[in-house]
């Protein structure tokens, strides 16, 4: 019963498909078989790489004109017009910039519901439950999609992916839409410019947030840094600050980082920032607030405050 | 160029949320409310825009605790204009509402652009920009990091995470979920502001409030804390010690 259907939107707009579409495939297959009905992928643009997307029951792949590289008002157009057929019970797709462009509009037009920042989600009786982390992370908003249809906007690492990355597609089925208006063209996809700053690569992070307060202040954790034999790396208010360079940021719209050791000043650990550093292998935070979330993912905390820290670890290694 | 700025409060995460007796919605009575961020960015854009290329700037926003103070900022930093919408809404408000008060005011409006915030920390039922953009049946995009005139258009930015960004060419009018200006918001001197509070200059506007789907909170809370982190307490010394052993234990040389 198509009413009953799951559809998942893959994320691909560069390189190979991101790991949130493996995680969105996974979540669906439980939803839709706890409400008796089947999974859709929709891959949009590409097709390439779309044989290990073998999770679904189908696959959808619609190419035409403006569809690739990545367009978000002629993927709103495709995507609409093959959802009105499909007319699911539930779309999934990620907080990632394609879920922000796309989701919104999507549920706005067909007068679906929709839950963002969404890190559960279950079916209880006819209802789908979700719960979302709000609030930077601060709270969690337990919600009910009621019994219609749904999008559900997920942080990308909420749902374990690895069983979903199947190979081999049993059915796919090309579309293609020209229907999108010229109002948006491609004009260029850029990749991060190789600047020489490489954070991915280092042993030992220091990395600041909000928290450092001002970007004289930027000096005192790049001696530390320096001392340390550490990168020097930030969270994304530093960056858009103008604090630090961009390519100097952790996070959802920087870079991942797997460091032996992140010591994180000032950083209260926004949802984007942790997708970034939860992998490092040794967390240590420091933050004034005992309630920030950085302490979550955090191997070892304090509350101190970072300006009275630093100069003491630095005392104590000769800085 | 007329560039409409959608502005609104958020609770400040800097300070401890309560949830109230409901158990569903944040305590508004105890939360001390501030403008969001993002839509901070969206203004300074749009001022920036202003001053390269001419043209106005219109700040507007649901009514909400200290928002006179969000729009005062606005006029003091070089907004044109600051228009209220006031329909005595209380608790949480979804995007949709929201998105269906901006839209039924926009469309006496004319504008090239529609500027806002990229997300605000609890908007559950969808980004702003996406959900206005549909409404008005124009095109638009988020975690836009970079926006010029261009032709007949615009030429949009947009980070697509990772690192990469997309260009586009879009034609107007836009909306736009702005994720970064081209500079740090500016600072406006509570003089400023004090001046733009007397000179007086909201256009206050009573608004019929709609109805919406969206989602029903259920249950507000604070995440289960699974107590990872291991405190080392909060004694400098102390715990600069430990930190140094810490590094040292995963064989990092520190002299």
């Amino acid at each position: 019963m198509a009413e009953n259907d799951v559809v998942v939107i893959a994320e691909r707009v560069v390189g190979s498909h991101p790991d949130v579409t493996f995680e969105l495939l996974g979540k669906a297959k439980e939803i839709a078989s706890a409400l008796g009905g089947e999974v859709h992928c929709l891959v949009v643009g590409s097709p390439e790489g779309h044989e290990c997307l073998g999770a679904a029951d189908h696959l959808h792949l619609v190419e035409g004109e403006h569809l690739w590289p990545y367009n978000p008002h002629a993927w709103e157009s495709a995507i609409s017009a093959l959802l009105s057929q499909l007319k699911p019970r539930l779309v999934l797709a990620s907080t990632g910039t394609v879920g922000i462009d796309l989701c919104g509009a999507l549920a706005a037009q067909s007068g679906s519901m929709l839950a963002s920042y969404v890190v559960d989600l279950s079916v209880e009786g006819a209802s789908l439950m979700a719960v979302a982390q709000l609030y930077g992370g601060k709270l969690m908003a337990e919600c009910d999609l009621g019994e219609g249809p749904a999008f559900v906007t997920a942080i990308p690492g909420s749902f374990a992916g690895h069983a979903a990355r199947v190979d081999g597609v049993a059915d796919a089925t090309s579309h293609s839409h020209d229907g999108a208006d010229a109002r948006m063209r491609h004009v260029a996809l850029t990749e991060p410019e190789k600047t020489g700053v490489d954070i991915t690569s280092e042993e030992l992070l220091v990395s600041v947030g909000r928290g450092i307060g001002s970007q004289s202040n930027i000096d005192l954790a790049q001696e530390l840094a320096e001392v340390l034999g550490a990168g020097l790396s930030a969270s994304r208010p530093v960056i858009d600050q103008g604090w630090l360079p961009k390519a100097h940021q952790v996070g959802k719209s920087g870079k991942k980082v797997k460091p032996k050791i992140y010591l994180a000043l000032g950083i209260s650990g926004a949802p984007e920032h942790l997708e970034g550093m939860r992998q490092a292998e040794l967390i240590i935070a420091c933050n004034t607030d005992a309630t920030a979330p950085i302490f979550e993912v955090a191997h070892y905390g304090t509350t101190a405050d970072l300006f009275d820290l630093v100069p003491e670890i630095l005392d104590l290694i000769g800085g | 160029m007329k560039i409409v700025v959608a502005m609104r409060q958020i609770a400040d995460l800097v300070e401890e949320l309560e949830v109230d007796a409901s158990g569903a919605d944040i305590d508004r009575e105890f939360v001390k409310f501030v403008s969001n961020e993002w839509d901070e960015a969206a203004l300074e854009e749009a001022l920036c825009l202003k001053e390269a290329h001419g043209g106005e700037v219109v700040v507007v926003g649901v009514d909400d605790v200290d928002f006179d103070q969000t729009l005062f900022g606005a006029l003091a930093k070089g907004a044109d204009r600051a228009v209220k919408l006031s329909c005595g809404f209380e608790g949480w408000m979804p995007t949709a509402v929201r998105a269906e008060l901006l839209a039924r005011w926009l469309k006496d409006e004319s504008f090239d652009l529609v500027l806002t915030g990229v997300q605000a920390a609890d908007d559950l039922d969808g980004q702003l920009a996406g959900v206005l953009g549909a409404r008005l049946g124009l095109p638009h995009a988020a975690v836009v990091v970079g926006l010029e005139p261009d032709g007949d258009g615009f030429k949009v930015t947009q980070e697509l995470g990772g690192g990469v960004t997309l260009t586009s060419h879009a034609t107007g009018p836009l909306v736009l979920g702005i994720q970064a200006a081209r500079q740090a918001p500016r600072y406006v001197p509570i003089s400023r502001i004090r001046q733009a509070m007397s000179a007086g200059g909201i256009e206050e506007l009573e608004v019929e409030a709609p109805t919406a789907r969206a989602p029903k909170v259920t249950r507000l809370f604070a995440p289960e804390a699974k107590g990872r982190a291991e405190m080392l307490g909060d004694k400098p010394s102390e715990v600069a010690a430990r930190i140094v052993e810490l590094i040292r234990a995963k064989g990092i040389s520190v002299s």
